[in-house]
């Protein structure tokens, strides 16, 4: 087990270290941060809402943001190593593959920790101007983190589905949208209205949803049922990242 | 070390390997030989388990691939075709990531990782990143991954494609000088290296061994092999031709290159003759005839040749003849 962990963990080390050998993180993170500043002060209007509160502001606008961002990091995780063969040599090292698609994807996660961390000024920015629940501000950085995992875990599988990281990150996009989409009025009105059908399919369909779990940890509430629903999609998309790349060698 | 039995793998309806059997003991080097897409590297990785067989078994150690891999995997070393390296990576830290991959810690990692940056002379390189490298660098560093842990079992997947001419002697001779401790396979388009290196060889053609044993044995297989080649001077080919067919061990003779003063020619013993034999015989009417005879040998057999019979399909030999 201890033999597992440091197999793991020393995925993770190589992987963090080749974000930051390559303009990859730095790109990221400026990106990253500079949208995060001009949606919330410049389209969120923060100030104009003279609220005490990054839940408008700030964090509804995370789901759309992740929709672009996260797919550009997880694109490269498998199709890289395709491309360059080097899956090859990761599968015949004495580890087995589920410590390499739990140390690629963890070291990933972990990457987007960092860069959520990084847009700590505005948490600042909060507390200088007015007096914020910042236990809500905690919980809803959790809620991101766990959503940012999600579409990563899900990155993951597209990534290993092509060595071509542009295809990869255009299907991830489109995956990660369906699953904000599953949760947009639009949807639910077009269900109940024009499909004609029960309000159980429209709320099925929204419970599909990152924006329906999102929006509970915005809020405040750990709910464990969105907890579950974040880490069933990681765990089913690694999974599924598992079967594909054993599809693949099994030719 | 290695034991392979009745490996077969096939890719839709296309069969890559078709039932390959062999072993590998310790002390050996095996070579793989064959045209391209004959199932060298497919066989290779199912050996090292990266893909898993269609059907059949590889044991590696006494480890089955397929239900122990870690504990097979161990004992392996493994340089895959065309030499990926992680390219972001410098080769230093490359080489630490996978001498920590397979579990080693502290200053045996870094007496490990020294220890093949001498053995494969990447002094020079170390701190470079590995995408900036030039083949052969590349090359060796990948091959110094596969040693780093110094394995019982090497697999080689063409450790020489792409080297110079004086790499390619070192890293044979790298080779020869581990195959006398551990179990190597290692393939190759390069027949001179078969000769050099290897103390079995294999061909492979369309998934089957078509061809297995030492280097010598394989020669004897040429149609050459046992011919007396003989250069002569002051006689005519017809009466050259006409004296040798004479001799009762000689089967036929060929003029291979007719000058003015001197012919050069290659007469083919009758099968079962014992070696040796035919040169004396040749030489004995040369002696008679008081012939000038610049030189006499008898032919070894050309591994090329035997390659070239054994794996060209049957119509393209035909469309020769």
């Amino acid at each position: 087990m201890s033999n597992a962990f440091s197999n793991v963990r020393t995925i993770v080390k190589r992987e963090l270290k080749s974000y930051f050998t390559s303009p990859i993180a730095y790109v990221f993170i400026v990106i990253f941060l500079f949208l995060t500043g001009f949606l919330t002060f410049m389209l969120g209007g923060f100030f104009e809402l003279g609220q005490a509160s990054l839940e408008r502001p700030f964090f509804s606008w995370h789901p759309w943001l992740y929709l672009f961002l996260v797919p550009a990091i997880g694109m490269r995780l498998w199709s890289e190593e395709r491309r360059l063969g080097t899956l090859e040599l990761l599968f015949t090292m004495p580890i087995t593959p589920w410590q390499a698609i739990v140390g690629k994807f963890v070291a990933s996660w972990l990457f987007l920790a960092l860069t959520l961390i990084l847009t700590f000024p505005i948490v600042i920015t909060v507390n200088y101007l007015g007096n914020p629940d910042n236990g809500i501000i905690l919980t809803a950085y959790i809620g991101s983190f766990l959503m940012g995992g999600a579409y990563l875990a899900l990155s993951c599988i597209t990534s290993a589905m092509t060595r071509n990281q542009v295809v990869s990150f255009i299907i991830s996009v489109v995956l990660c949208f369906m699953l904000i989409l599953a949760g947009l009025p639009a949807v639910s009105t077009f269900i109940l209205d024009v499909l004609g059908a029960g309000g159980w399919l429209a709320d099925l369909v929204g419970n599909f949803s990152v924006l329906t779990h999102f929006s509970g940890f915005e809020k405040g509430v750990l709910d464990s049922r969105s907890i579950i629903f974040f880490l069933s999609i990681i765990i089913f998309s690694l999974f599924t990242t598992g079967v594909i790349l054993r599809s693949h060698r099994a030719g | 070390m290695i034991k392979v039995e009745n490996l077969k793998k096939t890719f839709g309806p296309k069969v890559a390997v078709n039932g390959i059997s062999f072993t590998v003991e310790r002390g050996e080097v095996l070579g793989f030989l064959g045209p391209n897409g004959a199932g060298k590297s497919t066989s290779m990785r199912m050996i090292t388990g990266f893909i898993p067989p269609t059907a059949g078994k590889v044991t590696v150690g006494g480890f089955d691939i397929a239900e122990n891999p870690i504990a097979a995997k161990r004992l392996v070393g493994y340089l895959p075709e065309n030499a990926p390296a992680y390219t972001d990576m410098t080769v230093y830290g490359f080489l630490d990531f996978v001498a920590e991959l397979r579990g080693m810690r502290g200053d045996q990692r870094k007496k490990a990782i020294h220890r093949v940056v001498e053995m494969c002379f990447l002094e020079s390189v170390l701190y470079q990143s590995v995408d900036t490298l030039s083949k052969g660098y590349r090359h060796r560093t990948c091959f110094a991954q596969s040693i780093i842990h110094d394995p019982d079992v090497l697999i080689l997947d063409e450790p020489t494609d792409g080297l110079d001419p004086n790499q390619k002697h070192e890293v044979r001779t790298l080779i020869r000088r581990m195959g006398e401790k551990k179990a190597i396979i290692f393939s190759t388009h390069i027949l001179e290296e078969v000769e050099a290196v290897c103390s079995r060889a294999m061909i492979i053609d369309r998934g089957q061994v078509v061809a297995n044993g030492t280097p010598a044995e394989l020669k004897q297989k040429s149609d050459i092999a046992g011919a007396v080649t003989l250069t002569v001077g002051g006689v005519t080919s017809a009466e050259l031709s006409q004296k040798l067919a004479q001799i009762s061990v000689a089967k036929r003779t060929a003029i291979l290159k007719e000058g003015s003063s001197r012919v050069l020619a290659r007469v083919f013993p009758r099968p079962d003759t014992v070696s040796g034999e035919l040169a004396r015989q040749v030489a004995e009417v040369a002696q008679r005839e008081k012939w000038r005879l610049e030189e006499l040998h008898t032919e070894e057999g050309r591994l090329d040749e035997v390659f070239r019979s054994i794996t060209l399909p049957e119509t393209v030999k035909e469309e020769r003849k």
